[in-house]
């Protein structure tokens, strides 16, 4: 059995998932030492969260992690510096790929060098398995994309992942887990899709309904927290088992979809700033529903459903609500009495 | 749902009133269920409620009334566990895999629902391809074909293609090539028995008897078809010919003991040679049932 790793760094410590991980690694016993690599400064919103912790938090690029880790012995590395939509307050696109696939390199690079490393865990996504007509329902972990997305996001978890593979290669040693996410949801997950879902209104695209799948956050920190203290080499799914249509979500958070023909959306998502990106139109359009078999059987975990998952995010999110099913009921009923009352009348 | 019997006035129009009660508090609660998001769908899109609710009685409709079909060998279909059904395809339009389907839920023992493989051209289409979903189809492909019968779902396939439905109406009743017998694979590695269908009726609904090829490559379809009725008649040409149906289910092929041999190609060759067959012989039978193709 694996012993836990000594001293653990963490990077993307300025988001919530990044800051997360790192304050609950620093509370478990074996885990001495936490550091927090990020190049931005915390989010406000985070930073009692690692103010509260024993993190040590270093700010600067991934390039810095080498010495970090022969300075300090480091053993097992969590890389979270994924960023999945532009942060416009960030440098947008450009920054976001910038982090994602040369800060991916640039630590990897690092991590190749360290003797001390033994553990890697990735943060990757579903996105991984691209998006077209011929894919299969149900993605497994073997299976390949057939088609490049057009997303950004996903363009960069392809680069990253191959990234993974060639580390893989050049250090049999480490083990190496990569986990792929499905969209992140629950009460507190803040991300640009579920901002999407929480509108009053919600554009989709015509013609389209797609399968979605959804990992309740503390599901997701449960998986990461496990990847780093127990030894789990592979890459593996993880969603919530079950799956909710686009229009069944909408309907369930009492939002109103909004039909849209794909190309306008497309040209809306050129832009760059429009409310939605190339990731959702593909998401949209094809949808993404995943395996989680060997995530089960080797964690032992099984995160809640998508279904669950997703009723925790509408209670969260009850405000912006136009159909809730009390109104429903309610309308329902009093077309029944008006019917009765008709009747009785007539007769 | 509806309210107790004994609550309602006293008429002598009681009995008839209760069940219009019934059906309107029925269909505003099945409406409720369907804004507010209230049902189950299956990882595939397999949505039962809808295809239960909405789409089933449409196509028995069609069915009955239309085609007045006759089904033959019901007994066949495994009440439950995975089965693979392979059927001939025919027709322009793909009727058949709709009337096969309601065949299978209204007479087999187990109301089982067909699992239908379908082209990729079908989730290509925006529309299209959410029906086909939501009425339980799924992609052509080997991973979903496995998943689905090692779930023990009861598969519908029709091995020839667009080579059937798009065949010239003066090939009618000839099977086509079936493909690399791609389903003999997914039916022995998950062990499954296959279960030949014949359909007879289908190949007269839209007589092909043209196809505009520039057309179907602008358009992006496999086929452009001309009938007697279309395009000619516009939209009035979509309606089918009311052509008399016969569906047969024959004896199930049994594949258990050669599990070990899916991946060995004359193994695979041979089973899908056998199916073909079996399911000509059914067709040739069922046209000797049926002199008339437009018969009561």
């Amino acid at each position: 059995m694996a012993t836990r790793p000594e001293v653990v760094l963490v990077t993307g410590v300025s988001r919530f998932l990044g800051a997360r991980v790192a304050a609950n690694l620093a509370t478990r016993t074996g885990v001495g030492r936490v550091i927090g690599l990020d190049p931005f400064p915390p989010h406000p919103e985070v930073e009692p969260l690692l103010a509260d912790s024993s993190v040590e938090v270093v700010q600067a690029d991934l390039r810095a992690a080498g010495e970090v880790i022969a300075d300090l012995g480091v053993e097992a590395v969590v890389h979270l510096a994924v960023i999945s939509s532009p942060d416009q307050a960030r440098g947008g696109r450009a920054a976001m790929k910038e982090q994602n696939v040369i800060g991916t390199m640039q630590l990897l690079a690092a991590c190749q060098q360290a003797d001390t490393l033994r553990r890697l865990v990735v943060r990757s996504s579903t996105a991984a398995y691209g998006a077209s007509f011929r894919d299969p329902a149900v993605f497994t972990e073997d299976t390949e994309p057939r088609e490049v997305p057009r997303g950004g996001y996903a363009r960069d978890i392809l680069d990253i992942e191959s990234y993974v593979r060639g580390f893989r290669r050049r250090r049999p040693d480490v083990t190496a887990t990569v986990l792929r996410f499905a969209p992140f949801i629950g009460a507190t997950a803040e991300t640009a899709l579920l901002r999407y879902l929480a509108r009053p209104t919600v554009p989709t695209v015509l013609g389209r309904d797609p399968r979605m799948q959804f990992v309740h956050v503390d599901d997701a920190l449960e998986v990461l927290e496990r990847s780093v203290l127990e030894s789990h080499p592979g890459t593996f799914n993880v969603a919530g088992p079950g799956i909710i249509t686009l229009s069944q979500a909408i309907r369930r958070a009492g939002r109103i979809a909004v039909p849209i023909v794909e190309q306008a959306l497309a040209a809306s998502a050129a832009t760059g700033r429009g409310l939605i990106s190339n990731d959702q139109i593909d998401l949209f359009v094809h949808g993404r529903v995943v395996d989680t078999t060997r995530l089960v059987s080797e964690f032992g975990f099984t995160p809640r459903s998508t279904p669950d998952a997703f009723a925790d995010f509408v209670r969260s999110h009850q405000s912006g609500a136009l159909v809730t099913p009390d109104r429903l009921a309610a309308a329902e009923r009093s077309f029944l009495d008006m019917i009765h009352r008709v009747r009785e009348e007539v007769r | 749902m509806s309210a107790p019997e004994h609550s309602l006035p006293q008429s002598p129009l009681t009995e008839q009133d209760d069940a219009w009660d019934r059906r309107v508090a029925s269909g505003l609660a099945f409406l409720r269920r369907r804004l507010s998001g209230a049902y189950e769908v299956d990882e595939f899109g397999f949505d039962q409620e809808l295809t239960e609710g909405l789409f089933h009685p449409m196509m028995r409709l069609l069915q009955r009334e239309w085609f007045r079909t006759e089904i033959f060998g019901a007994k066949h279909i495994p009440a439950d566990g995975g089965a693979l059904l392979v059927g001939n395809h025919s027709g322009t339009v793909a009727l058949d895999a709709l009337m096969l389907a309601i065949a299978c839920h209204d007479e087999s023992e187990g109301n089982r629902h067909l699992r239908l493989l379908g082209a990729d051209f079908v989730f290509k289409l925006p529309g299209l391809s959410e029906l086909a979903r939501k009425s339980g189809a799924t992609l052509a492909c080997t991973p979903d074909a496995e998943r689905l019968l090692a779930g023990g779902e009861l598969v519908g396939v029709f091995p020839e293609g667009f080579k059937g439905v798009g065949k010239p109406f003066r090939d009618r009743y000839k099977l086509q090539r079936f493909g690399r017998g791609g389903f003999v694979s997914a039916a022995l590695r998950t062990g499954v028995p296959i279960i030949p269908a014949a359909i007879v009726g289908a190949e007269e609904i839209y007589p092909l008897i043209g196809n505009i090829k520039p057309l179907a490559r602008v358009l992006g379809a496999p086929y452009f078809p001309v009938t007697p009725t279309f395009p000619w008649l516009g939209p009035l040409g979509l309606v089918p010919l009311p052509s008399k149906w016969l569906i047969e289910f024959g004896e199930p092929i049994p594949t258990e003991d050669l599990v070990d041999q899916a991946d060995d190609p004359m193994v695979v060759f041979n089973l899908a040679d056998q199916v073909r067959e079996t399911v000509q012989e059914m067709i040739h039978g069922l046209l000797e049932r049926r002199p008339d193709p437009f018969a009561q």
